[in-house]
């Protein structure tokens, strides 16, 4: 590609259009959730005429946000943890041993991951219910139920990176680890492991990010207990009154984290689909 | 990944042609599978059972009173089937209305989403100053929680309060009173609101294609005198291609079954025009808690993203042979 006049031409009218498109909702919601609540009531105007942070104190009592807080905290933590370590485990076998059923497996888990979740939500959900009532284990409706379901949804992504990280890592490090004495999972934990952090880490925030965002399970799955962020918010808008303000703002508190790994590990994450897409 | 090489362990390791973990016969039968065995047992748990249970729920009148006894549901045959696909009755139409929504929906929400990837990826391929920042800057929709984004959308998009009426008022292109998120504006801002994350997805996977591209044939493309748009089309486009046959399925069948964008647009009361189809199954089947034929529809959807997945698959897999 060649800098001509017209490619800068080009370059900045895209990304000024694009910038925009990316930026101005990004902006209306950190300026409207310092707004007070009669401004967002009223016309949209681009400035807060009165700046002030009452929003972000007031979403923590208008609805129990803090309940919904920890619920999504504890299922994205443990679904990521287990995901991770099962992803681990599969991929290794993926990427270091030759099976019967290899194809099989990746082609499988490769392709649940393509069908719609409404596939599942229904017999999940009576599932769920006859375990409760003939087993007495309680899945609907507690945190069990959602940790269990969000680690499968991003299991096939990640054991598919992953295959790709660990492939990338050359096999003489594993003959090297074997020769000093160590086992197949001695020369995972010790060798593969260390080498694949970056792969590691794309992947666990590719799973936060994925259970921390669920909706369509979560709407069905969650009662007042098991409530998470994606659903709870929805609370703020009652028979009187939309809280728009404090919307915004929950909505930027919930986002940060989020979005502060994954443009951590953004790079990781473009290796990890390039990886992926050459083979 | 160029870690790997520089923790390299000095032993010397002999060559062999074979690992030396398929030399242990015996460890090597078995330990891939124990390995594997979470996996599968969650995968069986989670989708592989549900799918299979939810084509015997298809079959049987699975109302609310069976919904905790639900082997005493009584056999439905292909009832469930006629009365989703009965285009003269209630439900037949519906259900044949949010395909149509749905094709129209995911089809524009696809192009534009690549076509905008494609800009952004392009304009951002030749180094710059800010290159970073301003790559960054459009991956923070795609990073952004799902809701969070499509609850900020559904601000901007009310009608006396929204930024998008104030700003086509200010504009003069409208008198900034149309309804957004009833009536029939509503596919349209189903596309915005989708296109505005997805397309950040596009361009990620189209940026990362175009950094294995050898810069060599850029400039030999140059030296015979190719412009930018030639080069675009003789080298970019061909090179990305197995990239592009994979993102235009994924953003397909993502686009087809989205449920988040109309749920957190619209809530419960969703307009007939952005009535898309995974939203239909669900308000059909928790509004009525007729489980049987809410089954029977996802499984017509399944069968549907089957069929196409296969024939996208057997086109463009015998173009590229040809090729």
């Amino acid at each position: 590609m060649r800098e001509t006049r017209g490619f800068k031409i080009y370059r900045g009218v895209t990304l000024t259009v694009l910038g925009l498109f990316v930026l101005v909702p990004l902006y209306v919601m950190i300026t409207s959730s310092l707004k007070p609540l009669k401004d967002v009531q009223g016309a949209f105007t681009w400035w807060p005429s009165n700046l002030t942070l009452a929003p972000f104190v007031d979403m923590w009592k208008t609805v129990p946000l803090a309940k919904y807080f920890v619920n999504s905290t504890i299922v994205s933590v443990a679904a990521t943890v287990f995901s991770v370590a099962i992803a681990i485990l599969a991929a290794f076998a993926v990427s270091r041993f030759k099976f019967r059923g290899r194809t099989v497996f990746t082609t499988t888990v490769l392709s649940t991951q393509m069908f719609p979740g409404v596939l599942f939500l229904l017999p999940l959900f009576l599932i769920f219910v006859n375990i409760n009532n003939s087993f007495g284990l309680q899945l609907v409706g507690t945190r069990l139920g959602l940790i269990i379901t969000y680690l499968t949804f991003s299991l096939p992504f990640s054991i598919w990176m992953l295959a790709g990280y660990f492939d990338s890592i050359p096999r003489e490090l594993d003959e090297a680890a074997l020769v000093d004495g160590c086992g197949p999972m001695g020369a995972l934990w010790r060798v593969v492991l260390p080498a694949a952090r970056p792969g590691v880490i794309a992947v666990a925030i590719y799973s936060f990010m994925t259970a921390w965002g669920e909706v369509l399970f979560a709407s069905v799955m969650t009662t007042e207990a098991n409530r998470t962020l994606s659903v709870g918010l929805r609370q703020y808008s009652t028979q009187t009154n939309i809280y728009w303000n404090q919307i915004m703002a929950a909505a930027l508190v919930v986002s940060v984290p989020v979005v502060i790994g994954f443009l951590l590990a953004q790079r990781h994450f473009v290796a990890g689909v390039t990886a992926g897409a050459v083979k | 990944m160029s870690v790997a090489t520089e923790t390299a362990a000095p032993a010397p390791a002999p060559p062999r042609k074979r690992s030396r973990l398929e030399h242990r016969p015996g460890l090597n039968r078995w330990l891939p599978y124990a390995l594997l065995a979470p996996a599968v047992l969650l995968e069986l748990f989670i989708h592989i059972i549900p799918m299979l249970v939810g084509i015997w729920m298809s079959f049987v009148k699975l109302t609310k009173f069976f919904i905790a006894n639900w082997s005493s549901a009584p056999g439905a045959g292909l009832g469930n089937y006629k009365v989703a696909l009965d285009f003269n009755n209630a439900v037949g139409q519906g259900l044949l209305k949010s395909f149509g929504v749905t094709v129209v929906f995911s089809l524009v929400t696809v192009a534009f989403s690549w076509v905008l990837g494609m800009a952004a990826a392009v304009a951002l391929q030749p180094e710059f100053r800010g290159r970073g920042i301003v790559r960054t800057l459009f991956l923070v929709p795609y990073a952004l929680p799902a809701y969070a984004g499509i609850l900020t959308w559904n601000f901007m998009l009310q009608r006396d309060t929204g930024a998008v009426n104030h700003v086509l008022e200010q504009l003069h292109l409208s008198d900034g009173r149309t309804f957004w998120l009833i009536g029939g504006n509503a596919l349209i801002s189903l596309i915005t609101v989708a296109g505005w994350k997805l397309w950040t997805f596009a361009f990620l996977t189209l940026m990362a294609g175009m950094q294995s591209i050898p810069r060599d044939l850029y400039e030999a493309a140059s030296v015979d005198g190719a412009g930018n748009i030639r080069q675009w089309r003789n080298i970019t486009l061909p090179s990305l291609r197995p990239v592009n046959l994979v993102l235009v399925l994924v953003l397909f069948l993502w686009t087809f079954s989205d449920f988040n964008t109309p749920y957190v647009l619209f809530g419960t009361a969703q307009p007939p025009a952005g009535d898309l189809i995974t939203f239909h199954i669900y308000n059909a089947s928790f509004l009525t808690w007729n489980f049987g034929t809410g089954a029977a529809m996802s499984v017509l959807l399944l069968i549907f993203l089957m069929i196409v997945t296969g024939a996208y698959l057997l086109v463009t897999g015998r173009r590229s042979r040809r090729a």
